[in-house]
């Protein structure tokens, strides 16, 4: 009898915190296209997997009438559960209890599951949705956010960090997911910034509407901050599920692998690369054209497009791709592209994923607003991210490798393991105008005809050698190859790799250009 | 691959078929910055004009009180020469780059 009655008082309690903010916060949660924090949760993980803690912790501010209050799990849901069996970590911030608001306890429920996260090497989920700081709790609101960032940054490259922005984040809160590994936002639901709209009118006369300033499409467009962008939340976990089937949960182990499919024959790869090297084709269709399935899952796929990178399998395996986008920009490198590659390279090599590069790409992006921005300094991110990087490197030059941007997409030069060249590839040290007009000048300004000679002088350099055999002849590529053979060496070049080790000089930590 | 919404982009000496991007689309002409152009350095409020359109100052002169962030930054001339044209008035908030003085 008494166990029956403490089990009920149980459920009653468990009943009273599932609750949250009440109904009417929660029918306002509902209004804005939103789910309540368990809710989100349950939709992530497998069915019937979460095992939620803290559910009774409660603060224990005292000022501005906060002894009054009562915040049902202090606005925040944490626990861990299964995703396609595989265990994750997870938290979710609960809007409807103080708008989410984080406070001493909130702060200490989050950096309890992230600890338990490291300790189990699992990954790590953050659902972010608050209004910021519990001002009334002061600088232990503070110290909160510094706890989370600093095992932001010490669990980074052990477990997977996945930041789910599912409402407001902003000021000092936007640290964390930028210090995670990817960050995913929902189309009118996700807002992040440093300072909103009101302050930057306040001090500045600018009007901007929230969305415009930090929504989730400016993220994924201008500022590359978001790297999953969805229309509705359901869209947003599908992402997250496909997501963590593809990576592995920490970095001692590989990605599972999974059967292996044959790539679409939709996907014909001798017929995507037009002969004239200044003609596009999307990089994406040789892509879909070597995975299984021909299933490509892109991140950041609508910032700095002339870089295409995402994830994929081959022979069962998942690998990175890196790839140069003829279709945008030509695929130069430029400040933003090669930010983006240098991180995603990094990605790949914390978490022992191959990565397979694909080149086609005239050089870097000429230009006085780029010098500016700092191109220098950018673009230097690639060529270390390459050269740090031990997991194995594959590298397929397609078409163009001029110059500078042959040197930094992953050359033999920076230790690929494998190198393959197409019959089409131009590997030189620019593009046959540029090069002829420099070699040649003096033939083409005294020549009778100096158009005439100068077409002849760039037919003749490009007959020498706009074409992967003197590279070859030294070694730097190992293999000129028909495209046809491509999926095949690439299974192969895996195949072999599969346990390469190499060890680097030891040193607490190198100094990338950031 | 149709390619008749497609741009050109010239590097090097070859021009490319290809998207552009909206950053390269919107990126600014570069003009060099003039000694006497007097612009501001972060956004803010115009406090107090210091001088007058006619008034001869020299290098490191105060100009005018420009608010920004809670502090009074003073805008000091970069060279000696005569005010002959102020483009702002107190009370004006101004943005980063605003042209706020011109001396000649």
């Amino acid at each position: 009898m008494a166990l029956e009655k403490k089990i009920r008082e149980l459920k009653e309690k468990r009943e009273k915190m599932l609750l949250g903010g009440g109904e009417e916060a929660i029918g306002k949660q509902k209004a804005m296209g939103k789910n309540t924090a368990r809710e989100r949760i349950m939709a992530i993980l497998d069915d019937g997997s979460f095992s939620e803690y803290d559910m009774f912790v409660t603060h224990d501010a005292r000022d501005f009438g906060m002894e009054k209050k009562h915040l049902p799990s202090d606005g925040v849901v944490i626990g861990t559960g299964t995703i396609n069996g595989s265990p994750v970590a997870i938290f979710a911030q609960d809007f409807t209890v103080a708008g989410g608001s984080l406070g001493l306890m909130h702060s200490r429920k989050i950096t309890k599951i992230m600890d338990h996260a490291l300790k189990m090497r699992i990954p790590l989920i953050g659902i972010n949705d608050s209004g910021g700081a519990r001002i009334q709790e002061g600088v232990n609101s503070l110290a909160g956010y510094g706890e989370i960032f600093f095992r932001n940054t010490i669990s980074s490259g052990v477990i997977p960090q996945i930041s789910v922005i599912l409402g407001p984040c902003a000021g000092g809160a936007v640290y964390s997911p930028a210090l995670t590994d990817f960050v995913f936002v929902v189309e009118n639901i996700s807002k992040m910034f440093i300072t909103g709209p009101e302050v930057i009118k306040t001090v500045l006369g600018e009007e901007i509407s929230m969305e415009d300033l930090g929504g989730a499409r400016v993220h994924c467009e201008v500022t590359g901050n978001a790297h999953f962008f969805a229309t509705n939340e359901e869209e947003c976990f599908r992402q997250i599920k496909k997501l963590i089937s593809l990576i592995p949960r920490n970095n001692s182990l590989k990605a599972e692998p999974v059967e292996v499919k044959l790539p679409d024959p939709l996907y014909d790869i001798e017929k995507i690369v037009p002969g004239d090297p200044t003609l596009p084709y999307d990089v994406k269709d040789i892509i879909r054209a070597v995975t299984d399935g021909s299933d490509f899952f892109e991140i950041q796929e609508l910032w700095a497009k002339n870089m295409v990178i995402g994830f994929g399998r081959i022979g069962g395996n998942t690998v990175g791709f890196v790839a140069n986008q003829p279709l945008e920009m030509a695929g130069v490198l430029d400040v933003d592209s090669s930010d983006k590659a240098a991180r995603f390279i990094r990605y790949c090599d914390a978490f022992n994923i191959p990565i397979v590069t694909l080149v086609d790409l005239p050089g870097y992006l000429p230009g006085i607003d780029q010098e500016h921005a700092g191109v220098i300094r950018h673009g230097a991110k690639v060529l270390y991210a390459y050269s740090e990087a031990t997991v194995p490197k594959i590298t397929v030059i397609i078409r163009k490798a001029y110059g500078g941007g042959y040197i930094a997409m992953s050359s033999r030069h920076l230790r690929a393991d494998f190198v393959f060249a197409w019959p089409t590839a131009e590997i030189a040290v620019m593009g046959p105008e540029g090069a002829a007009n420099i070699i040649f000048r003096k033939e083409i300004t005294s020549a009778e005809n100096p158009d005439e000679m100068r077409r002849q002088k760039v037919e003749e350099y490009k007959e020498k050698f706009a074409n992967p055999y003197v590279a070859a002849s030294r070694g730097y590529v190992d293999s000129v190859i028909e495209p046809s053979e491509t999926r095949k060496l690439l299974l192969h070049a895996l195949e072999v790799s599969a346990d390469k080790d190499v060890q680097m000089p030891s040193k607490k930590h190198g100094l990338p250009p950031f | 691959m149709e390619n008749k919404e497609l741009e050109k982009l010239q590097i090097e000496d070859t021009q490319y078929i290809t998207n552009l991007s909206p950053r390269y689309k919107s990126r600014k002409p570069y003009s060099p910055a003039l000694p006497g152009e007097v612009i501001s350095f972060i956004p803010g409020t115009i406090v107090e004009i210091l001088v007058e359109t006619g008034s001869q100052v020299k290098s490191g002169d105060d100009l005018m009180i420009l608010e920004a962030m809670k502090m009074k930054n003073r805008v000091k001339s970069q060279i000696s020469g005569v005010v002959k044209k102020i483009d702002v008035n107190p009370g004006d908030r101004v943005t980063k780059g605003t042209l706020l003085m011109e001396i000649g």
